[in-house]
This record gives structure tokens, sequence and C-alpha cells, in this order.
């Protein structure tokens, strides 16, 4: 009995062995990591954007850049299926961490494309960088998040400007342009507005023009009045306030009631470039300046057709060629680095994928000609105009509004 | 005399005091530094006073709604903010209509009362369904049950009203009937200010004459003092309460119409949600269950948060004064409760009733 049981034990040892010795494993030397999927397993893209609250106009439009590139592909990368899974990042730091939170507990996910908000970005990525996962963000615009002395993490990448650009651009011309010497600033708060009012700040400064207030309001805020009470002290020629709805609405509407702002220039940036604000804000926006992304090209036409014919009209903001270039950017990166198995299973290395992205060089996307720095800036600026609404706006429902400089 | 304060000493009472004093003095200070300045002239004061009135009369209507529940079934409503949401965004959709039909400009004050009924009918049956759907199955529970269904059910009204209406903002058209100033002690006062404070007293008036010299408002207010007594006496106990809260949501949807005349952006799923909190502190400010106390709470919270920031923070010198007005005003919240518990107008209530 005894020997009956040593010889089945050992039988099912050497099986053991053999089994794991033979067939196509691939093998994992990735210094990270690796994600295996399997032969009918599909690949699984992750997405963390800002699908509720007052920005889900942000997500909605990213959403739809990313469901386009992937179907532009058919669905599929290397005879996989394409599984686009998603977190809601909100447009605030809690977000972000749940988001990433669970995002990093999913081990399928080889890469994710978000989020919407700088703020949800920077709390987002120490747990995503841990994990050993990449995080590239159609709208991401805070300077912090690919500054290394700052809140940059590896695995950071981003396809839209750096507000770095957008503040300098924005600066300059209200100076040279419209001719602005003083100028206030106000922010809400999180670090996409503080960090462009900031550059904005600096740089015009730098140009010789004077700073007469810089002051805050909080998200959720709808009496505008004290803090334009406090700027007009002061009746600077501009105020630049790089907020989004709808305490963007309420500046420029409650400013006409203060007596001093009479003069007082608007000026917005893009978190407010979204389909629907110059009507909601009313006679008040007319006038008003906006620096915010701005595509063109016949690729670009093509991506609007495209998403005509899947969604119906047009998308509701302005990043959504971002999203589709940066879905490209990751699926090619993957394709890239991918390993596939005889058995059609594939194995991708996350510090490759990594470096892969990194590479990316020349990449002919729909918003320009990309290159990825060391510390993830993809764009290279191009994509940046200056608006200014009109009536057509207002009550005509045009949208987008004319571009009227591009530097 | 010495002997008798060393044998009354306590050191709470010594913290509070001390409170007392550090708070007044703060505040002097701050005050005293911010005239001084010159910063802001009179008719600037003025005219953040009376827009901090607006305000303060739609988070007074709001108030109303919070206090009414809490004085008969002693629980908050935490949803109230989404009942004042749900008129306001219902009736953006008619007043978008009307303004593209020209219906608005031809007959402003006709558009602006359909409008009104329009959402307070909204408000109302959502104050109604709230209380059939989530309140009334639960009555009898311990106290932190409806708290806790009232808060799921402010999450469900959102995001129904998300998936009903879209997640985008929508504003409501300027009336021109209201638009333009009038100059009162110097300042240019927008004249849809003082529309919005009056027609809130309207309500408010006609409210406290529903409560005081009504038959179904001596049943309201009898009802609040002892339910069981009130019953034995023949009150219909459940019809009161529906009262009560449809008295809440008609009051709300005409609050969200009025704010929409007064602030018309920012009209969106979660437009409730901030107003809710802040009228919930004014109702408590006031004296949570009085009536007055509620319309005191919300003018009294309306003006500070409109004057305490630039008159008491920047004289102090604290940088980012405007970022810190929610931080004020609920610091002033809990410094009057600290000190007068019962809130402004309330009554302390006897032990037996808590």
């Amino acid at each position: 009995m005894k020997r009956i049981t040593l010889f089945v034990l050992s039988i099912m040892l050497l099986s053991i062995i053999l089994a794991a010795c033979g067939g196509t494993t691939l093998e994992c030397d990735d210094e990270i990591g690796c994600v295996e999927i399997g032969a009918d397993e599909p690949i699984r893209i992750g997405y963390m954007l800002t699908i509720s609250g007052a920005t889900a106009f942000l997500g909605e439009d990213s959403r739809g850049g990313i469901e386009i590139a992937i179907d532009d592909r058919g669905g599929s990368l290397l005879d996989h299926e394409l599984e686009l899974v998603g977190e809601d990042s909100l447009c605030s730091a809690e977000g972000g961490q749940t988001a990433a939170q669970k995002v990093a507990a999913d081990t399928q996910i080889v890469g994710v494309v978000g989020t919407n908000c700088s703020s949800a970005a920077t709390s987002a990525m120490p747990i995503l960088s841990e994990a050993g996962l990449v995080l590239i963000s159609p709208s991401n615009t805070a300077p912090d998040l690919t500054d290394r002395a700052k809140t940059w993490q590896p695995g950071y990448y981003r396809t839209a400007h750096n507000d770095l650009f957008q503040g300098r651009v924005a600066a300059e011309y209200a100076y040279n342009e419209l001719g602005a010497r003083t100028a206030a600033t106000i922010h809400d708060g999180s670090p996409y507005a503080d960090g462009l009012q900031a550059v904005f700040a600096d740089v015009f400064a730098e140009l010789g023009g004077t700073i007469t207030f810089q002051g805050a309001v909080n998200v959720g805020d709808t009496d505008m009045r004290p803090i334009l009470t406090n700027v007009a002290a002061d009746s600077p020629d501009l105020l630049y306030f790089p907020i989004f709805e709808p305490e963007g609405n309420f500046i420029p509407d409650q400013s006409t009631e203060i007596s001093g702002l009479e003069d007082t220039i608007m000026f917005g940036a893009d978190g407010m470039l979204v389909n629907g604000y110059a009507a909601n804000t009313g006679p008040a926006a007319i006038g008003m300046y906006m620096s915010g992304p701005f595509v063109s090209g016949a690729n670009y036409q093509a991506l609007l057709d495209k998403w005509d014919a899947k969604f119906g009209g047009s998308p509701p903001s302005g990043f959504h060629a971002h999203a589709y270039d940066a879905t490209n950017i990751l699926l090619d990166a993957i394709e890239k680095v991918a390993q596939v198995g005889d058995d059609g299973s594939v194995l991708i290395g996350r510090q490759a994928l990594r470096d892969a992205m990194t590479a990316t060089a020349g990449f002919d996307g729909v918003t320009g000609t990309l290159s990825c720095s060391e510390t993830g800036d993809c764009a290279t600026g191009e994509a940046l105009g200056i608006y200014q609404i009109t009536d057509a706006e207002v009550s005509g429902g045009n949208w987008p509004p004319e571009v009227i400089f591009t530097p | 005399m010495r002997q008798r304060w060393f044998e009354n000493f306590s050191w709470v009472g010594f913290i509070l005091t001390s409170l007392r004093i550090i708070t007044l003095v703060l505040v002097v200070v701050g005050i005293v530094g911010t005239l001084r300045s010159g910063k802001y002239t009179s008719s600037q004061w003025i005219s953040l006073a009376v827009s901090g009135l607006a305000q303060g009369s739609i988070y007074a209507l709001i108030a109303l709604g919070y206090t009414l529940v809490y004085g008969i079934l002693l629980m908050i409503n935490f949803a109230h903010g989404e009942v004042f949401m749900a008129g306001a965004f219902t009736a953006v959709f008619v007043a978008e209509a009307f303004n593209k039909s020209g219906f608005l400009s031809q007959y402003p004050i006709i558009s602006i009362l359909i409008l009104l009924v329009v959402a307070s009918l909204v408000s109302m049956s959502v104050a109604i369904l709230l209380e059939r759907v989530a309140y009334r199955p639960l009555r009898g529970s311990p106290r932190l049950v409806p708290l806790l269904t009232a808060i799921g059910a402010s999450f469900f009204l959102q995001y129904t009203f998300r998936g009903l209406y879209g997640s985008g903002f929508k504003s409501y058209p300027k009336v021109e009937l209201v638009s333009g100033v009038i100059n009162i002690g110097g300042s240019n006062i927008p004249i849809v200010q003082l529309v919005v404070f009056f027609s809130a007293l309207l309500l408010m008036l006609a409210l406290y004459w529903l409560v005081e010299r009504t038959k179904m408002g001596k049943a309201m207010r009898a009802v609040s003092e002892n339910k069981e007594v009130a019953a034995l006496m023949g009150i219909d106990i459940d019809r009161v309460i529906v009262f009560t809260f449809a008295i809440g949501g008609i009051l709300a949807g005409s609050a969200g119409v009025i704010n929409g005349l007064y602030r018309p952006q920012g009209v969106n799923f979660f437009m409730g949600f901030f107003p809710g909190i802040k009228a919930f502190t004014a109702a408590v400010l006031g004296g949570i269950g009085s009536v007055p106390g509620a319309m005191l709470g919300g003018l009294f919270l309306g003006v500070f948060e409109s004057i305490g920031p630039n008159l008491i923070l920047e004289g102090l010198g604290i940088p980012g004064a405007n970022q810190l007005k929610d931080a004020i005003a609920f610091t002033m919240l809990v410094l009057v409760l600290i000190f007068r518990p019962q809130g402004i107008l309330g009554e302390r209530l006897a032990e037996k009733k808590a």
C-alpha cells in the first residue's frame, strides 16, 4: 500500500514538473512585472475620467475620443479584443485617489487613459506609479505633473498642452495685443487653476505689467460679489479667471453689477471651453476672451465626422482629439512591446511599456506631431488658440467660437 | 467677593469666557482694520449688504422647509436641497421655452407666475413622494435611521435628475422687467435683488399667516407640540405631515425660480447640495423648529457671508479671505451654538421632548 502511494505521488510530481516545463509559456523578465493575457482574454484598457458632477462634459468628451480610437482599430489589438473599463475620477483629489486604487487593484489592466482634472491626477499618480501602470492624460494641464521636482511620477504622460505654455500665451496676448497693464486673477483652489494663474501672473509681471490682486473662490460658490468688490478696488484692466462652470458663469455676469469693473476685460481658459458656456453666461460674456485647445486639419475633421456618426452632434468640450491621440499612443506602444506566444497569449512588460511610451517621437496625431519628453509631456503646444465670444455664441447657439489668435 | 469667585470657578467656564473675549476682540480688530484701510466705499458695503439680503432670503425660504419638518417630525430632511433643485431645474426648461418663443419678453409677469407654479408643483410632488416613500415607513424608528434615509434620498434624487436632464449646465433667461439698477444711498442696487427680497418676504408672511391664523396651521402647531395628544384630539396626523412637506416643497420650488431670477446661471443636477447645507445651517442658527428663526437665520447667514470675509478677515490680514467664506460662515455657526445652543430665536426644548 505504501509503495503504491509513493508511486502515485511521484507520478503526480513528475507530471507537474513536466507541465511546467513544457508548453509555450512566455518568460517575464521585466523590472516591474508583466501583464499576462491568455489566448482568449481581452486586452483591458482602463480610463479614469470625470463622468459625473459639474465637469462631466470633460469625461464624456474624452471617453468619446477613446472609444473612436478603439473603433478605428476594429475593437481589437494583436488579435485580442480591446476591452475598455472605467472609473469615475470626479474632478477632485479624493476622486482620483479612489479611482486609482480600484484601477491598481485590477492587475489585468495594461494602461490607463485619464484623468481629466489635474487635481485627480496628482493624487492618483503615486498609486498608479507604484502599481507599475501608465497613465496618459488628454486634458491635464497643470505644470507640476511633469515637473521632476514637483509631483511627477514615473508612468505619467499627457497629450494636452502644459499650462506653462497656455499661461504664457494668455499673458503675452493680454499684454501685447490687448494692451492690458494691470491684471487681477481669480482661481478656484484646484492645481489646474492655481497653476495656470500663477504662470499668467509671472509672465505678465515679467513683461512689465502689474498684478493687482490674486484671489480664489471655492468650487460651489455662487456669490462672487464679495471677491469682485475686492478686485474692483483697484480697477484692473483685465481679470483672468481660469476656472470651470458654474463659477466661470457667475463672474462675468455678476461683474456687471460691480462698479469699478465696467471696463475690465474678462479672460478665461480651457476649463470653460464647453458647449453652452456662452449661452449660460448670457450677454455679459460678449467680448470675453478665452484660451484653449485649438485643433485643425483634415484629420481633425475626419474625427469630428466619426463623432457625429457614432454619437451625433459635436463633442461637448475641446479635448476629444487629445484623448484620441492619447489612446493611439498607448495602443501603439502596447503593440510594440507585446510578446505574443505560440498559443496566442500575450505578455506585456510594464517597464518596457513605459520605455516605449517615453520613446514616442514624431507621432502623427490629430493634435499635431507628438514627441514625449522624459517627464511625460507629449504635446508641443501647437494646439492652442485664443477665442473671443460674440453674440453668435450667446444667442445664436454657435460653438466653438472663432479663433482670433494662434501663437 | 473673591472667595465666591474662587468657589464658582470652573475650567470649562473659564475657557468659554476667554473664547468669548478672544472672538470679540478678533472681530472688532478685523472690522476696525478694514474700515480704517478705507478699501471699500460705503456704497460698496451697501451693495454687498443688499445682495446678502437677497441671497439670505433664498436661504430663508429653503430653511423654512427644514424647520417645518423638524418641528413636526423631529428629523432633518437632508433631501430638501434636492427638492429645491427639482423645482428650479424643471422650471428652467419652461423658462427657456418661453424665452425662445418670445412669451417671456411680452408677458414677463405672467411667465414668472407660471414658472413659480410649475416649480412649486414639481417641488411639492417631490417632497410628498419623499415623505410617502422614504420617511413614512420609518416613523417610530430610532432618529438615526430617517437621517441616513434622507441622505440616501438626496443622492437618489440628484442622480435621477441627472439621468432625466443630463449633466450639463443650464441657465435662466434674463428678464428685462427686473433688470436695471436703482440708486440707493449712493450705490447702484440691481432691482432684481430688491424684487427677490420682497417676494421672499411676501412668501414668508404668507407662511406666517398660514401657521398662525388658519385651522391647518393650528393643527401643524399642535402636532409639533405633541403628536400623540394631537391625534387624541382628532387631528389627522398623516394629513398634517403631508401638508407640511407640501408647504416646504412649495416654498423651495418658489425659491428655485426666485434664485433663477437673481442668479440665472448654474442650474444643474447638483445645484441643491450647497444651498441645502447652507439653509440647514441657517435654520439651526435661527433656532430649528422656529419659523421666524429660520427666516432670521437665513437673512443673517446671507448677509454675513456677503460682508463677513471682506469686513472681518481682510482687516485681520488673512490672505485668501474670499476662499474662507464658507469657513467663516460655519465658524460663526459653531460659535453661536456654543454660546446659545438653541439658536438665536429657538427655545430650549424640555427634556422629555428631546
